[in-house]
């Protein structure tokens, strides 16, 4: 209406820019991959030659290996940890160490993480005087720290999809006389999987990306891929660096095009069966 | 017979609902909360040389319980003036980063929350993709543009706009758009939760009632979208006090942040004391801010 013609004109100007703003230094990351010379700010050609260089380094190579291995065991118990969490928030009412909870579920989202580093490590280091436990840290301990951050993570994402989730089928189930456990399985899991799938996404992801909680509470023996690039980057721009970005640019693009591809298939199908029962009735 | 049933399953029902809240509260006691008390424990210890290099707090020798509580490490803090730039200029650069994130993000938000609908998931996919890739490589990705021979400096120089390299890495220029760049798609999309969540209808109502855009928009919308403003803010503000790697990477001698200083008192002089006292304060300055955010998300985690 009266309001609408330039104020859109300014803002969507803004939302080109930040685009821009998000995406050009990453642009510039990728076709600075292909170049041949060592010095990564002068184009000398086009060249595949720091791919190769990046699959012959086994030092990274192996700190992947180590990366994914976390992030994937992580991942997985941040959500098992998270959805409990999420459940007993939305469902159980009120109950003693509801508030102990809930600020223990938000503080880790914004708490710096030189912060939980340190603290952890402190943890690690008195656990291990008082029962021998853990001896080494390494990527027990980088587990423990990671599960423990990426369920806040978890908890807030599937909170958010049970407290939009129909609650009159779990009741009906519970009427019925289906106990709260095999109603929980069979009922609610089912409603909100799309929720523990992007939660163990966000987990994976934020796991892979940590470098300061796990440079804390890592050992000699463990190096994750972050703790190995910044060390290298520490040193000044590499070429070597800028294809690994570029591999990560392309499958975390990949794997949201999917994403987004089985988001929109899933929302038509619903459109088309709304309007199906629509048209029985 | 039968209530004695009931009443069985009852119990049996109140100890599982007992044993699945536990399961969350113990490990987020465990590996979040006590750890802080050991902060609070090491910041109050000598630093010794030793593994791990800080002396106890309590001994017993000669019948005689000694405690030890050294308050020398937070008297440091406070006579080393060093200590207390880094605090002054990490919550200098946090804030300025924060309301120059906000700047550019409300608009982004505001644009998508109108968008088409079609159009709107696209949008978040993108505004979030960056922050799935890793962050260490975006704020690295800056150090070849920034740089004296970087990008940046390359394209003027050959254009003939200036005669010598601009000096942009290793400032505080570098450190906030660091942050801002890093930090946007946590700025973006609360902002766009809430923003989608408004009512055209109150739009349209006070157009229709005479009230022109611009006071429409401080009267209705702003008003409206504090909730997302404070996530938003929050959600940079308090990580962004505490941030090492864009200093370390993008600062310089002149851009002292306390999470760096953290790091170096931590991992190179290996006076974990000192680096604890320095947490216990941060975290200080930072409880106002963080029990702001809570009460923001849990408003919204009981909506």
């Amino acid at each position: 209406m009266r309001f609408k013609p330039r104020v859109p004109s300014f803002t969507t100007l803004m939302l080109i820019v930040g685009l821009l703003f998000l995406y050009l230094p990453m642009a510039v990351l990728v076709v600075y991959s292909f170049n041949s010379s060592r010095l990564v700010t002068v184009w000398a050609g086009f060249s595949t030659q720091w791919y190769g260089a990046l699959f012959e380094d086994r030092q990274i190579l192996e700190a992947v290996w180590t990366s994914l291995k976390i992030a994937f065991f992580a991942a997985s118990m941040a959500v098992c940890l998270g959805t409990v969490a999420a459940f007993v928030m939305t469902r159980f009412g009120r109950f003693r160490g509801k508030t102990a909870l809930s600020s223990m579920v938000t503080a880790p989202l914004v708490m710096p993480e030189v912060i939980t580093g340190l603290s952890l490590l402190l943890l690690f280091v008195q656990m291990a005087q008082l029962t021998g436990w853990p001896a080494d840290r390494g990527m027990a301990t980088i587990w423990i720290a990671h599960t423990t951050f990426c369920s806040a993570y978890v908890a807030v994402v599937v909170a958010a999809r049970l407290r939009e989730m129909d609650r009159s089928i779990e009741e009906a189930a519970m009427d019925l006389g289906s106990p709260p456990l095999k109603t929980f399985f069979s009922i609610t899991l089912p409603v909100i999987s799309p929720a523990l799938v992007a939660g163990w996404l966000l987990a994976f992801t934020l796991s892979l990306d940590d470098l300061v909680i796990a440079s804390f509470v890592s050992g000699p023996g463990a190096n994750t891929l972050p703790m190995v690039v910044f060390s290298s980057v520490r040193l000044g721009v590499s070429p070597k660096i800028n294809a690994l970005a570029t591999l990560i640019i392309l499958i975390v693009a990949i794997a949201t095009l999917l994403a987004w591809f089985i988001m929109r298939r899933s929302e038509k199908r619903r459109l088309m069966l709304n309007r199906q029962t629509l048209g029985g009735e | 017979m039968k209530s004695f049933e009931f009443a069985a399953r009852l119990k049996r029902l109140k100890l599982g609902r007992r044993a699945v809240i536990a399961l969350p509260l113990l490990w987020l006691t465990l590996f979040f909360l006590l750890p802080f008390a050991l902060v609070l424990k090491i910041s109050l210890a000598e630093s010794v040389v030793a593994i791990p290099p800080f002396g106890p707090l309590i001994e017993y020798s000669d019948q005689v319980l000694h405690v030890f509580l050294n308050l020398g490490n937070y008297l440091f803090l406070m006579s080393d003036s060093l200590y207390a730039a880094a605090y002054w200029g990490s919550i200098k650069t946090a804030f300025i980063s924060t309301v120059a994130c906000l700047l550019l993000g409300y608009p982004m938000a505001y644009a998508m929350a109108r968008a088409p609908l079609r159009w709107q998931l696209v949008l978040v996919l993108l505004v979030m993709l960056p922050s799935w890739t890793s962050f260490l490589i975006r704020v690295y990705a800056w150090m070849g543009i920034l740089s004296n021979s970087g990008l940046i400096n390359n394209l003027l120089l050959g254009l003939g706009v200036i005669e010598s390299p601009l000096r942009m890495m290793n400032t505080r220029f570098a450190v906030v758009l660091g942050i801002v760049y890093a930090y946007l798609p946590f700025m973006v999309l609360p902002l766009y939760a809430h923003l989608t969540r408004l009512d055209n209808a109150l739009l349209e109502a006070a157009a229709d009632l005479g009230s022109r855009r611009f006071n429409t928009f401080i009267k209705v919308t702003l008003p409206l979208s504090m909730g997302g403003i404070i996530a938003g803010s929050m959600l940079v503000f308090i990580p962004a006090v505490g941030e090492f790697v864009i200093p370390e990477l993008l600062g310089g001698p002149d851009t002292l942040m306390i999470g760096k200083v953290l790091w170096e008192e931590f991992f190179l002089n290996r006076d974990w004391p000192i680096a604890s006292a320095l947490a216990m304060v941060m975290l200080l300055l930072l409880l106002v801010p963080i029990v702001w955010f809570h009460r923001y998300q849990s408003r919204e985690l009981e909506k």
